[in-house]
């Protein structure tokens, strides 16, 4: 009964989707109030009805329906409740209806919050959000609904992919998903600005919360599933530039271009077309994104047929979206015109030097997932585009990045003076080359990978400390006064630094060992001793929450004779799903993780044992975490919540030329 | 198809884990070449994953083979030709810069020279708009030129 009443609330809201995306949009060009106010409640309708049909589906999964070929599909009776619950959005149907719920989330919000815009922006705003609410709402309908019966209920269901009984599917989807669907309503504030015929530096204020929430969910998202792959896959890989990877990165490189060019049109009026344009792309992104997921198209060409009603709907809605609003664009160039003025050398130079890197990134990014398939279908090449390549045509844009961030931090508004900021920013540039000196003359191998990373990520935190410094008027007391904004960029700044660090520690000095091991044995690894003292055999017992059997080493973990840490890796096999997988046992430290997998038992009684050390790990995490703190820390500053965008859009007109802050 | 179905099962059960400590080479330097070539190949089941991350059997198989390859004395361009030879292109995670693959590896380069010099260009206007603003128009005449245009 829940579940055809979640049912029938997915088609009241593909409904209301439908008048949310009409009546407004007409209210708002004719000037009607009755009309335009329709936005605010059906927004509000959208969500409460979704919100419902999730819960109805969640209800499903909890009590084991499996009369509904989802939960039979992706559900056991014996598994934990949390992943019954995850379960939900661990798989297609159940995603894509948390995808619309996050998308409802956004227009409602808008509708809240949206009270300090013009009525009829808002109006459009949440026409547009109405949009594309339709559009996956009838692509969930008619191609992918949750909430098909089964004729004949199975006994038990078929249980979810192991790798994904983790903890780690009940944060990473639905973070990644409030950050790229969070960019639709980015989306849509370009779209309804550029049918409202206006596009000022009120615009630039009211869009960049939103950009800067959305932006936040997806670090939090990427880095999520990042930690995940490491501690899940078995070696340690953090990132394996996968299609489904780079779809969530592309979006992410857009958002952050966006977040710093959406300033430039607030404080100075310039940039606009592009920020409109960026805006716009961003949300693109989000919807190749989910193409590339959904379709299967690029994990491998042919599972393309198993499914084309799917691909080909999604190709069609990006088609509509894309097409419709770039189209727009081209006919509303005349609302764009800049009118700041600055100078070569500036901080709007810097703001454009960084926004042409994170485009042409994720431009080279883009090119990468798609290349295998355009070889395919036009060259007849069956190729694959690996991490190599990415690790060799990305990454020097991201160390370019890294170089400018500091100075062009420091740099004043409209004119400044490139010497006079590497001046200020001398003691971290000696700092950041020392350090990367020294890494330089300590580490044996020749790679130049480390000690870059490390001059990198101390130049930017050392910039990062200098801007505050500066912010401050060089007087201490007045750190803790300034606005929080502010600090909220030089904690993100430093995070991408902290980054870096990790990011070529862990590349650069990484160690491994393989090797066949008895138990009750011991060996060497860098310093550490490790002793695998027996492996225990786990049997299958739901009760006790193990959905699965397992074999676990117990490791100790040794040095200079010190007992540190026990560590407990295991081989796990899931006799429903019939697929191993394997946990391993890690150490975390500061500087360090011991990361240690049971392999496969040998002929001779022994075990296969990987042991690697992972330098500066945790960094990489860390850095993701202080990036997002710094988004937080920005959205929380006091000049969003006041209706300051109001004012500012009033004075703009009057006053000659943009002052700079 | 009992039996296929069982040895099916069985290999699911029982995967091979990444690389095994039988597979490891003595000689040290052989084993750091055979890690590096290894790094670029791919595993030609599974997704984006290189041969050495994958419990797939069949790289395995690539992995002994890339190793029996270096100890019979052949050089790294001869073990990745050899492997290519036998799986193709698509082998390969590095794609090779030949023919249309230039359009891939110059994506990058290439679009930084467009975008850039347009970004160039942008910057140039914006400061040759500032002359025009201060030498030209008294701040009165630009203040009337901008209401005029807002109309």
């Amino acid at each position: 009964m829940i579940t055809e009443l979640g049912h029938f609330a997915l088609v009241l809201a593909f409904i209301v989707a439908l008048v949310q995306s009409v009546v407004p949009l007409i209210g708002a060009h004719y000037r009607w109030p009755g009309w335009i106010a329709v936005g605010e409640p059906a927004a509000t309708t959208q969500l409460l009805l979704l919100g419902f049909s999730f819960v109805a589906l969640t209800w499903a999964f909890v009590t084991s329906d499996f009369s509904l070929q989802l939960v039979t599909s992706n559900s056991h009776s014996d598994k934990p409740m949390i992943y019954k619950i995850t379960g939900v959005w661990g798989n297609h149907e159940g995603s894509m209806l948390l995808w619309v719920l996050i998308l409802a989330l956004f227009g409602a919000m808008a509708a809240w919050f949206g009270g300090n815009l013009p009525p009829t922006l808002r109006a459009r705003v949440l026409a547009v959000q109405g949009m594309i609410g339709v559009a996956f709402l009838a692509f969930i309908l008619f191609t992918s609904n949750p909430f098909t019966r089964l004729a004949v209920p199975p006994f038990d269901g078929q249980d979810l992919n192991p790798l994904l009984q983790d903890p780690g599917l009940a944060l990473h989807p639905p973070f990644l998903y409030l950050g790229y669907v969070g960019l639709s309503i980015c989306f849509s504030f370009a779209v309804g600005a550029l049918l409202e015929g206006r596009v000022d530096a009120a615009w630039g204020r009211w869009v960049r919360p939103w950009t800067l929430a959305a932006w936040v969910f997806l670090t939090i998202g990427i880095a999520l599933g990042s930690w995940w792959a490491y501690y899940e896959l078995g070696w340690g890989g953090f990132w394996f530039w996968d299609p489904v990877e780079n779809a969530s990165f592309m979006p992410w490189l857009l958002a952050v271009a966006l977040l710093h060019s959406a300033i430039v049109v607030e404080k100075r009026e310039a940039l606009k077309s592009w920020t409109i344009l960026l805006a716009i792309l961003a949300f693109g992104f989000s919807l190749i994104g989910t193409f590339i997921v959904r379709s299967g198209l690029l994990t491998s060409v042919h599972a393309f047929a198993n499914d084309p009603e799917r691909g080909v709907f999604i190709l069609l809605i990006l088609a509509v979206f894309m097409g419709g609003a770039l189209t727009l664009f081209a006919a509303r160039a005349n609302v764009m015109q800049a009118r700041g003025v600055f100078g070569v050398a500036s901080r709007e130079s810097a703001l454009v030097a960084n926004n042409v890197l994170l485009a042409v990134s994720c431009f080279v990014v883009f090119v990468g997932t798609m290349w295998p398939m355009v070889a395919e279908m036009f060259l007849d090449r069956k190729l694959s585009v690996g991490a190599p390549f990415f690790n060799a045509a990305f990454t020097p844009f991201m160390v370019a990045l890294g170089l400018i961030l500091p100075v062009g931090a420091i740099m004043p508004w409209k004119r400044a003076r490139i010497g006079r900021a590497l001046h200020t920013l001398r003691f971290g540039l000696v700092l950041a080359l020392a350090i990367g000196g020294l890494a330089w003359a300590m580490q044996t191998g020749n790679s130049l990978l480390g000690p870059v990373g490390l001059f990198l990520g101390a130049w930017l935190v050392s910039g990062a400390a200098t801007d505050l410094w500066l912010r401050a008027g060089r007087t201490p007391d007045r750190l803790r006064r300034l606005p929080r904004a502010d600090w909220g960029r030089a904690v993100a700044h430093s995070g991408f630094g902290v980054i870096m660090i990790g990011i070529a520690g862990l590349m650069a000095w990484e160690k491994e060992d393989i090797r066949v091991v008895q138990e009750g044995e011991s060996w060497q690894m860098a310093g550490f001793t490790l002793t695998l003292n027996e492996v225990r055999e786990l049997p299958y017992s739901p009760s006790e929450g193990r959905n699965y059997d397992s074999l676990m080493g117990i490791v100790t973990l040794a040095r200079d004779g010190r007992e540190i840490a026990t560590l407990r890796p295991e081989k796990r096999n899931y006799p429903v799903a019939r697929m191993p997988t394997t946990e391993a046992g890690i150490d975390y430290r500061v500087l360090r993780d011991v990361y240690v997998v049971l392999g496969d038992p040998q002929d001779n009684g022994g075990w296969a044992v990987r042991t690697y050390l992972k330098p500066l790990a945790n960094w990489i995490w860390a850095g993701s975490a202080l990036m997002a703190l710094g988004g937080f820390i920005s959205l929380s500053d006091r000049r969003y919540r006041v209706a300051a965008g109001a004012r500012k859009s009033a004075a703009t007109p009057a006053t000659g030329g943009v002052p700079a802050e | 198809m009992r039996r296929l179905v069982l040895i099916l099962a069985l290999l699911a059960a029982a995967p091979l884990a990444a690389l095994q400590p039988d597979e490891v080479l003595d000689d040290p330097a052989l084993e750091e070449r055979a890690r590096e070539i290894s790094s670029g190949l791919r595993c030609m089941v599974c997704r984006n994953e290189a041969i050495d991350e994958s419990n797939a059997p069949l790289a395995r198989d690539m992995r002994l083979m890339v190793r029996e390859r270096l100890v019979a004395g052949d050089t790294d361009e001869e073990v990745v030709q050899y492997i290519v030879d036998r799986y193709g292109e698509y082998a390969l995670l590095n794609p090779r810069a030949t023919g249309a693959n230039w359009i891939l590896w110059l994506a990058g380069p290439g679009m930084l020279l467009i975008g850039g010099g347009i970004a160039a260009l942008y910057l140039r206007s914006r400061a040759r708009a500032k002359a025009v603003a201060d030498d030209d128009l008294s701040p009165e005449e630009a203040a009337r030129l901008r209401t005029l245009l807002e109309e």
